[in-house]
């Protein structure tokens, strides 16, 4: 990475009216990165992908792509390129007249247009519907020529606004990875807003979890999914149990958790004191469940299942603990019969290391 | 497949026999070849003879068409321009301005012409065919205004930002993207500004000048003296030419919109 | 990055606004104003046929005369002269029967429209629309075929033995709102088939599931669905028919005096200036409700859309 950041957003906010949907937010992406914008709808991660296209200006703060400050820069003068949700192709246009567009605008010598839309045909593969019109197209292929259009005039900046959301579901997880490979492939730097967490960490090198206009965490996808910063975030991404206790004891190493008798003892992620409130995220998957209790855990419940999920890959178990809180756990169907050993109302065992959990303040 | 009852077939026989019988009438009777209206006298196009040595009905005509043209353009310009400012324009005195523009369309003629013929006297704008251009202008360019920015409103707003996000300045945008894709609605906006201007009476009557005396106005002055043939002549001539228009509009639209359904159609299979 | 050059599109956008703005601020809004000025002038003989003239060469003093020189005696008149009492009451009698005549016999056609087979909607609907697009003289005039004394309505009731001596339909409340009525035709239909056209089927088959034969199905869900095209419908015809000039003018009698033709008379006949601008203020005044009520819909169906 280089030092120097090739997009700033230097304490931004914009209003909508009453709605503040940017809240003094500070970011820096870097070239060539794959940067995900995380977070629920109304979050505000499509404001800041438009207020770096150019199509909203900041009411406070700036945005800065290679030092140099955008404002008053009009979106047709700015060298980022955006794929819309909508895909938003011109439906009076061929698939190769969608594509020269903005190569049209550049004034480029036809030759020059001609070789490009036909490089940018072969990239996404549909060579073969150049003259088609995009209602003449399939979802999956609109996509790939709204993909097309928006790589065409080599932006260096990508901006993709939920680009699989009108996808069906195999097609989307497909294209995560052709997205990826071509970022990897054109070395350009993209940044992708999305609502679906699976999305985010299969493509992006970094994720930024946005809440309320604000951002929540950035980080690489392993860092937001093992050290979650809050239960906000620990909740979004994933799925976890949140256990909320009051902190006894702080050893250097691990603190100890206690509610209805139950105790914790959770790795010191955080700095907490004696006496306050914390609690404990635990990764469903990080829980191993048995019929009989292992001595050598350092945390453990027993409990009886309530409920069984079985997904394929891992089944996952709801579990009554005997102090009353419901946790869930999940295990991989590594063997065919895995999943039949352990049966809805089996008295269980439930254990996990202290790293497994990260503690948190807020 | 929907099927009709018998009651909507009977109410859509009616409804249309209501419209029509009365045109029928009037197109049947500009063919009869008696002088006096209620008798026929056999079929004849004595009365389309009589109608084009007719050199001040001619002139009339003339002029309506010439000021239908050049009011309807106007209108479809500023019309247009009202529509993309109502759909796409946050500005200060907009829901004054949406008044101004929505008025038109439901306001009494008598009032608008009054207003308009006293605004031309304080202004000592002169009387005659530039101030009825003027005024069907201003009463037309709300009807373009409507049709449209209902069109506009379907126009998806991230076509026109893709636009400008490809390079392309805003009133190129407007041209490359957003008229292609409302072209149908100016169309008919131009056609229907078109028709309300050659078919206005009232305000004409307002503003109107020596020299000026449009083909409502002739019709009108005649039809007091009572009924004649020949002007039952003159109105088959405008029904025709406004029918053509119309299907041949109709055919235009209904292709293009084809288009789409096709297209809709093929991209869900 | 310097190819990226700092330039506004508000030009252009300004543009956009400010043509159409101040053609219908000087040719909407201004004549309103002068309207309301000139009702609350005197009537002259003197070309323009009113005073006080506004003199703007005599200054300050000028301006406190012209003012000064202003009364509501125009307003005056209007509440106290009969006639003008009556065409105002005639005007709002006829627009709210003919309007309820209009929906009475304009529903069933749109409601029969909006259920026709998809491929003959768009064709029916434009056999409705085409007479609209003609003329409206013509089709008052083709009315007047019909209705004179020796006409077509005559001629085929004695022949059907209805009547035995031809009766009197032109210069007749009938006759004004037979034409009336042909000429908003569709005014009503349209905006009625464009809720019905878009009403829910499975909301009837609902109503049909849960026990509701069809007349009930029609009076509990179809009716009450389509209140706005119902509004929309009766606001486009009343408010225009209220004004009518033509209509009465050729088919009614001094019986069906309307507004219109008052205004009319006082302006081009009597050539009293400031009472026939008196009479388009009240007239506007009386409209005002209906004619806000109107936009108001159509500024939000238009923006919903």
């Amino acid at each position: 990475m280089a030092a120097q950041p090739l997009v700033t957003f230097d304490r931004v906010t914009k209003r909508f009216g009453d709605f503040t949907a940017i809240d003094d937010l500070t970011l820096d992406i870097f070239e060539r990165e794959f940067f995900a914008l995380l977070g629920p709808s109304g979050c505000g991660k499509t404001t800041l992908l438009r207020l770096l296209a150019g199509f909203e200006a900041p009411d406070e703060g700036r945005v800065l792509l290679g030092g140099e400050d955008l404002a008053g820069v009009p979106p047709y003068r700015r060298p980022v390129n955006m794929m819309f949700q909508s895909y938003a192709l011109f439906p009076h246009l061929t698939v190769a007249g969608n594509i020269a567009f903005g190569l049209k605008q550049d004034r480029l010598p036809k030759a020059e247009i001609a070789e490009r839309v036909d490089e940018m045909l072969a990239l996404v593969q549909l060579g073969a519907l150049a003259q088609r019109k995009p209602d003449q197209l399939s979802g999956g292929q609109r996509q790939r020529v709204a993909l097309a259009r928006s790589l065409a005039k080599r932006p260096k900046v990508l901006l993709l606004d939920e680009p699989l959301a009108a996808l069906d579901r195999k097609l989307r997880e497909e294209t995560r990875f052709e997205l990826k490979e071509l970022q990897a492939r054109l070395a350009t730097t993209f940044v992708i807003v999305t609502h679906d967490q699976d999305e985010a960490m299969t493509v992006a090198d970094r994720i930024a979890v946005m809440d309320h206009g604000r951002i929540a965490q950035v980080g690489v996808p392993a860092e937001i999914y093992e050290q979650p910063n809050s239960r906000w975030v620990a909740e979004f991404v994933g799925d976890v149990n949140l256990i909320e206790g009051r902190v006894t004891t702080v050893y250097p190493s691990f603190v100890l958790l206690e509610r209805d008798g139950l105790r914790l003892r959770v790795a010191a992620t955080a700095v907490v004191s004696p006496g306050t409130t914390a609690w404990a995220a635990l990764r469903p998957e990080k829980i191993s469940i048995a019929h009989e209790a292992s001595d050598s855990a350092e945390n453990g419940a027993a409990g009886i299942v309530t409920d069984i999920g079985y997904l394929g890959t891992v089944s996952r178990y709801k579990v009554r603990l005997d102090c009353g809180l419901v946790v869930e756990a999940a295990m991989m169907n590594a063997s065919r019969r895995a999943s039949q050993t352990i049966g809805v109302n089996d008295r269980v065992w439930l254990s996990w290391t202290p790293e497994a959990g990260v503690l948190l303040t807020r | 497949m929907r099927r009709l009852s018998t009651i909507n077939i009977a109410a859509l026989a009616l409804g249309l026999a209501f419209l029509y019988l009365p045109i029928a009438v009037l197109v049947i009777y500009s063919f009869n070849g008696s002088r006096l209206v209620t008798l026929w006298g056999g079929w004849s196009l004595r009365w389309y003879g009589e109608l084009f040595r007719d050199a001040a009905m001619l002139e009339s005509a003339a002029i309506s068409l010439r000021l239908a043209l050049i009011s309807a353009s106007a209108a479809t310009v500023l019309g247009t321009l009202a529509a993309l400012a109502l759909a796409r324009e946050r500005f200060h005195g907009r829901l004054l301005f949406a008044g101004m523009v929505y008025a038109p369309l439901v306001m009494p003629e008598i009032i608008t012409g009054l207003s308009l013929l006293l605004l031309f006297v304080a202004f000592n704008f002169e009387r005659g065919f530039w101030a009825i251009a003027v005024a069907h202008t201003t009463l037309t360019l709300s009807f373009v205004a409507v049709i449209v920015q209902s069109r506009l409103a379907t126009v998806d707003r991230s076509l026109e930002e893709a636009a400008m996000d490809l390079g392309c300045p805003p009133l190129r945008t407007f041209l490359t993207v957003t008229l292609p894709l409302i072209w149908p609605a100016v169309a008919s906006g131009f056609l229907l500004a078109f028709a309300l201007s050659l078919d206005d009476l009232v305000i004409a009557n307002f503003v109107t000048g020596p020299g000026a005396t449009t083909l409502p106005i002739r019709i009108y002055s005649e039809v007091r003296l009572g009924v004649k043939p020949e002007i039952n002549a003159v109105c088959t001539i405008m029904i025709a030419v406004v029918a053509t228009g119309l299907v041949i509009a109709s055919l235009l639209t209904k292709r293009s919109q084809a288009r789409q359904d096709r297209g809709a159609l093929g991209a869900r299979l | 990055m310097g190819d990226m050059s700092k330039t506004t599109n508000t030009r252009s956008s300004r543009l956009i606004v400010l043509a159409p703005y101040a053609w219908l601020v000087l040719f909407f809004l201004a004549p309103f104003l002068i309207v309301l000025k000139i009702s609350l002038s005197q009537s002259t003989l003197m070309q323009p046929p009113y005073a006080p003239l506004l003199a703007l060469d005599a200054g300050w003093q000028g301006l406190k005369d012209f003012f000064g020189a202003l009364s509501l005696d125009n307003y005056a008149a209007l509440f106290t002269d009969a006639l003008y009492r009556r065409s105002y009451l005639k005007s709002l009698e006829v627009a709210a029967v003919s309007t309820a005549i209009l929906l009475f016999i304009g529903y069933p056609v749109a409601y029969a429209l909006a259920r026709a087979p998809r491929r003959w909607q768009a064709i029916l609907v434009l056999l409705v629309v085409l007479p609209f697009w003609t003329s409206f003289l013509i089709r008052v005039y083709a009315w007047i075929n019909i209705l004179q004394r020796d006409g077509l309505l005559n001629d085929a009731l004695l022949a059907l033995h209805i009547i035995d001596r031809p009766t009197t339909w032109l210069a007749t409340d009938s006759a004004v709102y037979i034409g009336i009525v042909y000429s908003y035709f569709p005014f009503m239909v349209l905006p009625l088939y464009a809720t019905l056209e878009r009403m829910d089927e499975s909301l009837l088959e609902a109503a049909a599931d849960l026990g509701a034969p069809p007349w009930k199905t029609f009076f509990l869900v179809t009716v009450p669905l389509s209140l706005p095209g119902i509004a929309a419908g009766a606001l486009l015809c009343f408010i225009p028919i209220t004004g009518e000039f033509v209509m009465p003018d050729l088919l009614g009698s001094s019986a069906t005096l309307m507004i219109g033709q008052t205004l009319w008379t006082e302006f081009f006949g009597n050539r009293d200036w400031p009472a026939a601008a008196a009479l388009a203020v009240v007239l506007l005044v009386i409209l005002a409700g209906p004619i806000l009520l109107y936009q108001r819909r159509e500024a939000r169906a238009l923006e919903r859309r």
